[in-house]
C-alpha cells in the first residue's frame, strides 16, 4: 500500500493548535456528548482532574479568544477540540471548585439520562 | 424581619385564607390508592405537556410519548396541513404498537410519509386515517373509514404541545391554563431553540419533587456547596424569602430574586463561572431576543422588582415553566410512574448562540442545572422512604411553601371533586376559574 492510499479516517483528529500543544495530554478530554464527559469525570481521579483544571484555566480566556475568530458552524478540527475541551473543564470544574470528590455528594444511585443535546 | 413586603395579613399563606396554617399530610405521596385517584381524576383528565413544536420541524415529523400510568402510547405529529395531531399508538388490525424502534417500552421520533405497521403493513396518513391494508380482499365487509388511529385531544398553547386523555375534556387547553394562558403569552419560547433535553428516574412520588422546585427554603442549605464559601455562608445566615407568591388555582407561581448575572462582586461566584461568565442563573450576557427583559409578559416578574431572578410557574398538574432574568427557559415536568416513583424530565432552552462564547455559557448553564438536579434528586428518594414508614404522618410548612401546601390541596380537591372543582375554597370567587 503507498502512502497516498493512507486516507484520514472519519474520526476526527485530536490536535491542538500549535499555541496549545502543552494541553495535548489532556486531549482525553475531546470528548462529543455531555455523557461521555461525564464518565470521563466520574472515572477521573481528583488529581487528575486537578491537573486537567490547572492546565485549563490560565489558558481559558485566549481559548475563547481564539475560538471565537471562527464562525461557530465551521470551527476547524483543533479549534473545535479546543472548544470540547472547554466544555470538558466545565463538567470539571464543580468536582474541582466545589464538591473535592468525582460525584456530586449524596447523589447515591442518581441518574441523568440525555435526550436531546446540542452537538458541536 | 421580611426582606420584602409580604401582604397585609401578615403572609402569603393567610392571603389565601381556606388554605389553612396547619400541618399537611403526606399520605398522599405514597398511598397507592390515593396515587390511582390522581390517575383517573388529574393525568386521565387534565392538558399535559408533551414536548415543543420545533420537535415537529416537517410534515411528517413525529415523536411518541410512553405513557405506562395510563398504560398507553401516543404519538405525536405534524400532518400536510401543519397541524399537531395525536393518536394512541395502536395498530387498528390486531392491536400492534405501530411505532416503535428496537425496544417496544421506548420512546422513538423521526419523519415519515405514513406510518406502517411493522406487524402486517397497515398504513396509516398523517392524519390518523386508515390507508391501506395489506391483502384487503380477504377481510369480511372491512370499513376502511372506521378503521384510523385512534386520536387523542391536542393542543398548542405558546409552542407548547398538550394532549388531553380524556376523548371530551371538561375545558379546552386554554380554559384549563386560565389566567396563565395569557399571561405568560409572548414570551419568546419560540426564539430559544437551543435545547438541552434531560430526564431522571426518581424514586419519589412526583408531587415530593414538585415541591421541591416550588419552594427556594432549601435552595441556601442543599445547594450552599455550590457557591464561594463565604456566599454561602451569607445565603445561610439571611435564608430565603421570596419577592411575590401568586396562586393561580390550581396554578401557581413564584417569582424571585436572584441575577448573579453578573453578580455585584465576582467573589460571590466560583473561578470558572467569572471567565465563562454563566452559572446557576445562566449566561450573563442576554440575547438580543429578549430585548432586555422591556416586553415582558404581564404575570413574569410582576412585582417589577429590580432583584428579579426568576420565575416558576406551575401548571397543573405537573407542568413547571422557569423565566430566568438573563432571557432563558426551562421547564420542568414530572409523570407518575407510580406512587412512590416518577419519570422527570427537564429543558433548558436557549437563543441560539452567536459564537464559541455564548455557546460555552450555555455548557456551562447546562452543567450547573444537572448537579443541582443530581442533589435534589437523590434527597428525595431520602423524603420518601421515610414518609413511606408512616412514623410521622403530618408534616409543618412555612410560609415560603405555601406552593407546596398550595399543590397538594389543588390536587386534593380535584380527587376529591372527580375532576377540576367548580371553586377553590382559598380562592376569592372571582379569580376561580
Amino acid at each position: 500500500m503507498t502512502e497516498t492510499n493512507v486516507t484520514v479516517t472519519a474520526r476526527p483528529s485530536v490536535g491542538l493548535p500549535e499555541a496549545y500543544a502543552d494541553l495535548v495530554p489532556f486531549s482525553g478530554w475531546v470528548l462529543e456528548t455531555w455523557r461521555e464527559r461525564y464518565e470521563k469525570r466520574l472515572g477521573s481521579t481528583m488529581a487528575e482532574m486537578q491537573a486537567f483544571y490547572d492546565a485549563m484555566m490560565p489558558r481559558l480566556e485566549g481559548i475563547l479568544d481564539v475560538c471565537d475568530q471562527h464562525d461557530l458552524d465551521d470551527l476547524p478540527d483543533d479549534i473545535r477540540n479546543l472548544l470540547l475541551m472547554t466544555f470538558s473543564l466545565c463538567e470539571a470544574s464543580f468536582p474541582v471548585e466545589a464538591w473535592h470528590q468525582p460525584r456530586v455528594p449524596d447523589s447515591g444511585a442518581a441518574d441523568i439520562e440525555m435526550v436531546r443535546e446540542p452537538l458541536l | 424581619m421580611a426582606h420584602f413586603p409580604k401582604p397585609d395579613e401578615g403572609s402569603w399563606t393567610e392571603h389565601y385564607p381556606g388554605l389553612g396554617t396547619g400541618p399537611v399530610s403526606y399520605r398522599d405521596s405514597f398511598d397507592p390508592e390515593y396515587w390511582q385517584r390522581e390517575i383517573d381524576t388529574i393525568f386521565m383528565k387534565e392538558w399535559l405537556h408533551v414536548g415543543r413544536v420545533e420537535q415537529l420541524p416537517r410534515t411528517g415529523s413525529y415523536f411518541t410519548r410512553e405513557f405506562t400510568w395510563a398504560k398507553t402510547s401516543i404519538i405525536i405529529t405534524k400532518d400536510a396541513d401543519g397541524n399537531v395531531r395525536a393518536f394512541h399508538n395502536v395498530c387498528r388490525h390486531r392491536g400492534n404498537k405501530l411505532v416503535w424502534d428496537d425496544y417496544p417500552q421506548e420512546e422513538t421520533s423521526g419523519v415519515c410519509r405514513q406510518f406502517t405497521c411493522k406487524y402486517h403493513a397497515w398504513r396509516y396518513e398523517l392524519d390518523g386515517s386508515l390507508a391501506f391494508v395489506q391483502q384487503e380482499s380477504e377481510f369480511f365487509d372491512i370499513d376502511k373509514g372506521a378503521l384510523g388511529l385512534v386520536p387523542v385531544q391536542c393542543d398548542v398553547w405558546e409552542g407548547f404541545i398538550f394532549v388531553n386523555l380524556d376523548p371530551e375534556p371538561a375545558q379546552t387547553l386554554r380554559e384549563a391554563l386560565g389566567p396563565v394562558a395569557d399571561g405568560l403569552a409572548g414570551y419568546p419560547f419560540g426564539e430559544m431553540t437551543q435545547t438541552y433535553h434531560i430526564r431522571s428516574d426518581i424514586k419519589a412520588n412526583w408531587k415530593l419533587f414538585i415541591d421541591a422546585f416550588v419552594e427556594f427554603y432549601h435552595a441556601p442549605i442543599l445547594h450552599n456547596r455550590q457557591s464561594t464559601d463565604e456566599e454561602a455562608r451569607k445565603l445561610a445566615k439571611y435564608g430565603y424569602q421570596a419577592l411575590h407568591y401568586e396562586l393561580l388555582s390550581p396554578h401557581s407561581m413564584v417569582s424571585s430574586w436572584g441575577g448573579q448575572s453578573p453578580p455585584v462582586d465576582l467573589k460571590m461566584v466560583k473561578p470558572i463561572e467569572r471567565i465563562v461568565r454563566s452559572g446557576l442563573f445562566g449566561p450573563w450576557d442576554k440575547p438580543a431576543v429578549i430585548d432586555d427583559n422591556k416586553n415582558l409578559p404581564p404575570l413574569v416578574n410582576p412585582t417589577n422588582h429590580r432583584a428579579w431572578g426568576v420565575d416558576s410557574f406551575l401548571l397543573f398538574p405537573n407542568f413547571m415553566i422557569l423565566i430566568w432574568e438573563p432571557g432563558w427557559y426551562l421547564t420542568y415536568t414530572y409523570w407518575p410512574t407510580g406512587p412512590n416513583r416518577h419519570l422527570f424530565e427537564s429543558t433548558l432552552g436557549f437563543a441560539p448562540p452567536k459564537n464559541a462564547r455564548e455557546r460555552v455559557a450555555q455548557e456551562m448553564a447546562f452543567s450547573t442545572m444537572k448537579e443541582y438536579t443530581f442533589q435534589d434528586a437523590n434527597t428525595l428518594e431520602a423524603t420518601q422512604s421515610m414518609i413511606e414508614s408512616g412514623v410521622v404522618e403530618s408534616f409543618v410548612l412555612n410560609d415560603q411553601e405555601i406552593l407546596c401546601r398550595h399543590h397538594h390541596a389543588a390536587v386534593r380537591a380535584q380527587v376529591e371533586a372527580g375532576g377540576r372543582p367548580d371553586s377553590y375554597p382559598w380562592m376569592p370567587t372571582s379569580a376561580n376559574v
